[in-house]
């Protein structure tokens, strides 16, 4: 296999043709520049970002960083959101792949009537509902709650989540589930010792996908909380940049520090990411 | 005893799918409703809500009582900015569909091969992806601010006096529209990577053996048999244009002058700060009936080609 592919690629013409490398290259200049910019403008002053935009800063001085780190509500805004984006995490995979097993491996009346309901979810992304959404945490007493945007991210990503898991949990060995079943083994077990160790792929996938969702959200944040000690990062972000005005070092040492941990998230997740992405193509 | 039923429901299925198991009630009860409660209280109610409160004028506290028929929807419609969110989220899909897309595509084809180098390039461009709406906002109302920005700089070097872009009521879309592209074409191009991936290389090997020419086998091999990837690349960018929000709050917050409004950000300044539920509510309708639309429409003439 290996041997013949290799023989295949020294006769091939080269997969990538130069016009390709050169607009990849813009491309990823493209990418870059933003990120280059803000990381090193962290460390400079006002004056030098117009006058020395794209050199590295005339003294590495982290007054800026420091600043923010002992000064601001950088630290409780990040832990808030990491509490948040935990425990949506941790409730949605549980309540979404029970449903999803029940849908996909339980015969009872109405599982198919009831998927296609889940699936109307697709169709409701938060923000086109986010106006009743917040009259209905009001009445549930969850307003300025980390709860109330908790339930309500759950919520909304059960449809994603549940399509997931319901194909995931249909394309596993169907015989596992009847062995069990003759061994007089329940559906609770069938789900806890057999289906979700099985699972472990879809479950970093689906969590991972939720994670980052709650981790960046703004707009469901923004309209259910508004006691300061409560917000999140990106609302923490928005109020900094609101008082700083056009204190440009500051801002982005700010968010500097807040896209580096996302980033270093990013690199370790990305295989699940992508693999849930690509994954399911393949498979699907 | 149970051997027998099992192994009888196993050689009848099909009879045995007219019976609710006995023993499956318990696991059902578990299971189901956590996530049928949260999903009909959170999700389905809020939105039956808004179509009852969109027919009343209504502050959001209190009974509604004060009904105003269509009065809602009327205002919302012939609101001076409604148009211009409307006139501005369609520009967003018409990027997408003619910019995004194209380049994500462009890309994919050249970043098929699972070589270490590919790799790299292909994280980096996932990477804005990954990012915050609200930090990648912030970063690029940087890049264009007037005074310290890169645009500036950039026009100095060319000798160019640059506009304020997002101060500019022309610039200011085509500068979010830009953000968008740098946000999301890397998602796109995984999209289309997965596809790329998923043909098997025999196909593309004997048609190279054939002597089919590199770009033929992209029109007429890759681009049909990655069909599915592209139908589900457009719908998302059409219905995430129609949500737009949080990159455009950082970046412009709607201005100058109300002029790039979204849909979602139109509702948010309009509706839910000036707590006219009433019109909030109509908006929301409007939106959610055009998303229904488009996906229906859009799984009729569309997903239906992926199944064969």
């Amino acid at each position: 296999m290996a041997d013949t592919s290799m023989d295949r690629k020294r006769r091939r013409r080269p997969e990538i043709s130069a016009f390709q490398w050169l607009t990849l290259a813009l491309v990823a200049a493209f990418i870059i520049v933003p990120f280059y910019t803000t990381i090193l403008g962290g460390f400079k002053s006002i004056g030098e970002l117009r006058t020395n935009p794209f050199g590295l800063p005339a003294s590495w001085d982290p007054a800026n960083f420091t600043g923010i780190i002992f000064e601001t509500a950088l630290f409780r805004s990040l832990w808030n959101s990491l509490f948040i984006a935990c425990s949506t995490v941790v409730l949605s995979v549980l309540v979404s792949s029970m449903a999803a097993f029940a849908l996909a491996h339980i015969r009872f009346f109405g599982s198919k009537f009831l998927m296609s309901f889940f699936m109307l979810g697709l169709l409701f992304p938060a923000s086109t509902a986010i106006l009743p959404l917040f009259i209905k945490l009001r009445d549930l007493g969850l307003l300025d709650k980390h709860l109330g945007i908790i339930i309500a991210q759950v919520a909304f990503s059960l449809a994603f989540s549940i399509v997931l898991f319901h194909s995931f949990f249909k394309r596993l060995p169907g015989e596992l589930i009847d062995a069990a079943r003759m061994d007089n083994c329940g559906y609770l077990k069938i789900y806890w010792y057999i289906t979700l160790p099985l699972s472990l792929p879809i479950i970093a996938t689906v969590g991972v996908f939720n994670f980052v969702g709650s981790w960046n959200s703004f707009l469901l944040p923004l309209i259910v909380l508004n006691t300061d000690s409560n917000y999140t990062w990106p609302l923490g972000i928005m109020q900094f940049q609101g008082q700083y005005g056009s204190d440009w070092p500051k801002i982005l040492a700010y968010l500097t520090l807040t896209i580096i941990p996302a980033i270093g998230f990013f690199l370790l997740a990305q295989r699940y990411i992508i693999s849930g992405l690509t994954g399911g193509a393949v498979k699907g | 005893m149970t051997t027998i039923a099992s192994s009888a429901a196993l050689s009848a299925p099909r009879r045995a799918r007219r019976y609710m198991d006995r023993k499956s009630l318990v696991p059902l009860l578990l299971f189901i409703p956590p996530a049928l409660i949260l999903f009909v209280v959170l999700v389905v109610l809020p939105m039956i809500d808004a179509a009852s409160f969109s027919f009343f004028d209504w502050t959001g506290y209190g009974p509604m009582t004060d009904f105003v028929g269509f009065e809602n929807y009327d205002d919302v419609l012939s609101h001076r900015h409604f148009g211009t969110a409307v006139r501005n989220s369609l520009l967003v899909i018409a990027v997408s569909l003619l910019v995004q897309l194209p380049l994500a595509m462009w890309v994919s084809l050249a970043l098929v091969e699972k070589r270490w180098s590919v790799n790299v390039i292909r994280t980096l461009f996932f990477l804005p992806y990954m990012l915050a709406e609200i930090a990648a906002g912030l970063i690029w109302k940087f890049v264009y601010d007037g005074n310290y920005g890169i645009i500036p700089t950039v026009g100095d070097a060319i000798g160019v006096e640059m506009p304020f872009v997002l101060g500019d009521k022309f610039w200011v879309m085509p500068a979010i529209m830009l953000v968008i592209v740098w946000k999301y074409f890397g998602f796109h191009m995984m999209i289309y990577i997965a596809g790329l991936q998923s043909i098997p290389s025999e196909v593309i090997e004997a048609a190279r053996l054939d002597g089919v020419k590199k770009w033929q086998i992209v029109r007429h091999i890759k681009l049909p048999m990655i069909w599915g990837s592209i139908v589900i690349s457009v719908f998302f960018s059409i219905i995430g244009a129609l949500q737009l929000f949080d990159l455009v709050i950082p970046l412009s917050n709607g201005g100058p002058n109300n002029s790039s409004h979204t849909i979602v950000t139109f509702l948010y300044q309009f509706g839910i700060l000036r707590m006219k539920l009433g019109f909030g509510g109509a908006v929301s309708v409007m939106l959610f009936i055009a998303c229904v639309v488009i996906t229906v429409i859009y799984r009729r003439l569309l997903f239906s080609r992926e199944v064969d």
